[in-house]
């Protein structure tokens, strides 16, 4: 009786999971499909689980479109710039957060922590970056956000459980608190340190409010605000005509959708599996 | 002198102290930088919430207003809209998307086949990684009103196609919707983590005593997520005064501005689109201001019930 009402909780699990990941997945198979589909099969079909005729205009029309290489080339350098930048700033500020010898490291991280309670509001950091002439500028983009409180803390409690042993040997071969870090914190915190890099590169790949607050050059838009004028300009028109404007552009929407998420669905899988480690590890100690 | 046996923290001065971590003080210089600059800095430049703000005269130089501005504020009904939309939204994100995670990760852990198990959180994490401009777009193509899958499907039932984007009746639906759409997955993370950390024999144990699956679930695995669950609850009211910045940016149209402007989008509208900083700073404080005051109190309220809390 009891294992009959195991097997039945067992079965029931896996269809509602399934289910779940098939509710994760179908949407973004949906916007694959219109990408490549014809107008009129659009219309005409509706689901769509597979492309009848194959036709890619969407994606030859928006190739040919200098503001998508342009924003593209925005991205990946706040991608590769951001992310350096990030990486610098928290393995440095972890790695010293974490000597709990330290004198002052109590009330730094109570300020630190502090403000992921507390913010200052959008319009005073309005008035600071214009202040500091980043106006229209990428670094408007990269520096307000050059270090991430949740990141960084993650990181500290990975480098706490870093053996101390290690680090005193080096220290009596005669390494420095810089050599430390190099030679023995990061080559043996690197599933954390990967992770992290992960999370900042694809924040950095997404961002797209600062640049819509910072940036008004369509020059130097990054690809995010580039979608957000592909996919919703003809918003209003829609709002008062049915989805007619929308219909004209439909499969280039979707294919602007799909190039500029390829990027991240390609990386993402070989960095999944250190994701829980990450998080456990950085739970443990705080 | 480059051993440094380690001392009481009265034994050394504070200036051999310093000296001895030199690399270290150096090491987080860049840090500290950081957060004066771009934490603590704004926090102070709140200030302008209490003042007559105008950009040549700076902050400094911008004549006190007092609380005038929190009075103009409070006097709008258009505020209290914003409020109530805020309000109104993360009420809904909490009571719906708050259990979402944990039921998921219990799910998860319940499972046997580690194999199914990776393959079902690599997919359910994806959604985190879309920024909201592309699930914006996805959107729109899946509740499209003539052409989107919701309203097929819906058909097949009989029922009328829903103008999902453009209706105030089903647009704070989409929102929270989405957003448990987009979240429950990489929010069963933190509590898979707690999970792993359940002691296993106590399950071995349950089932030498004939616990059954719902039994353990509830007398082992709940009580073993139960200060995560708590910290993160106290973390989300902290919250409550949020209703998804950039998700209600990509989504709002005209149609919907009345349930679904909220304080963030607020803000961003009388201070950068309409200039009146002053008036826009005021408003984001008196956010930060009460998300911080439920903060304190969700945490306040978790140890007087004996809880680890916060801090």
């Amino acid at each position: 009786m009891r294992k009959e009402g195991s097997k039945i909780f067992d079965v029931v699990n896996y269809i509602l999971l399934v289910f779940l990941a098939a509710i994760t997945l179908y949407p973004f198979w949906d916007s694959l499909v219109v990408s490549v589909i014809p107008l009129n099969e659009y219309i005409n079909s509706s689901i769509h689980w597979w492309p009848k005729q194959l036709q890619f205009d969407a994606y030859t029309y928006l190739l040919q479109m200098p503001l998508l290489w342009s924003s593209y080339g925005n991205a990946i350098f706040l991608t590769i710039v951001g992310t350096v930048i990030n990486m610098i700033m928290t393995i440095l500020t972890g790695y010293v957060l974490s000597k709990q010898h330290l004198r002052g490291r109590t009330i730094i991280m109570m300020l630190i922590v502090f403000t992921m309670m507390f913010n200052g509001g959008l319009i005073p950091n309005y008035i600071i970056i214009k202040n500091l002439g980043l106006l229209n500028t990428l670094w408007a983009i990269i520096v307000p956000s050059a270090l991430n409180t949740f990141n960084l803390i993650v990181l500290m409690n990975f480098f706490l459980n870093v053996p101390q042993g290690l680090e005193e040997s080096a220290k009596i071969d005669g390494c420095n608190d810089i050599g430390i870090l190099l030679r023995v914190v990061i080559p043996l915190s690197m599933p954390a340190i990967s992770t992290i890099a992960l999370f900042y590169a694809v924040t950095r790949w997404n961002e797209y409010f600062s640049a819509v607050m910072y940036i008004t050059d369509p020059h130097k838009w990054p690809l995010q605000v580039f979608l957000r004028a592909m996919l919703f300009e003809n918003e209003a028109a829609a709002q008062s005509g049915g989805d007619s404007p929308y219909l004209l552009g439909q499969p280039i929407k979707m294919a602007t959708i799909m190039i500029s998420t390829v990027p991240v669905l390609m990386i993402y899988p070989f960095f999944q599996k250190h994701f829980v480690k990450g998080v456990s590890l950085g739970g443990v100690k705080e | 002198m480059k051993l440094r046996p380690v001392r009481s923290r009265q034994g050394t001065s504070l200036l051999k102290h310093m000296r001895a971590n030199k690399y270290l003080y150096l090491m987080l210089i860049p840090g500290i930088a950081y957060y004066l600059i771009f934490h603590y800095l704004p926090m102070y430049g709140a200030l302008i919430a209490f003042k007559d703000f105008s950009i040549p005269k700076g902050i400094l130089g911008s004549p006190w207003a007092g609380f005038e501005h929190f009075r103009a504020i409070f006097a709008q009904e258009k505020f209290w809209q914003v409020f109530r939309n805020t309000v109104v939204i993360s009420l809904y994100r909490l009571v719906f998307g708050f259990p979402a995670p944990i039921l998921v990760a219990i799910l998860l852990n319940e499972l046997r086949k580690m194999v199914f198990k990776r393959t079902i959180q690599t997919i359910i994490y994806l959604p985190h990684f879309v920024s909201w401009v592309i699930l914006g777009g996805i959107l729109v193509n899946l509740l499209s009103l003539d052409y989107g899958v919701v309203n097929h499907i819906l058909a097949w039932f009989g029922v009328e196609p829903i103008p999902f984007m453009s209706s105030p009746k089903t647009f704070r639906s989409v929102l929270v919707g989405s957003m448990i759409w987009k979240e429950f997955g990489w929010n069963t993370i933190i509590y898979l983590a707690a999970l792993a950390g359940i002691n296993p024999e106590l399950y071995e144990a349950a089932m030498v005593d004939g616990a059954n699956r719902w039994q353990r679930i509830v007398h082992i695995t709940l009580p073993g997520i139960r200060s995560t669950i708590i910290v993160l609850l106290i973390l989300r009211l902290g919250h409550m005064m949020e209703g998804g910045f950039e998700q209600v940016f990509v989504l709002l149209n005209p149609s919907v501005l009345s349930v679904a402007d909220i304080i963030d989008t607020y803000v961003y509208k009388i201070g950068l689109e309409q200039g009146l900083f002053s008036i826009a700073a005021a408003v984001g404080l008196f956010k930060s201001v009460i998300n911080l005051g439920l903060l304190v109190m969700a945490n306040r309220l978790a140890k007087a019930f004996g809880e680890r809390g916060l801090y």
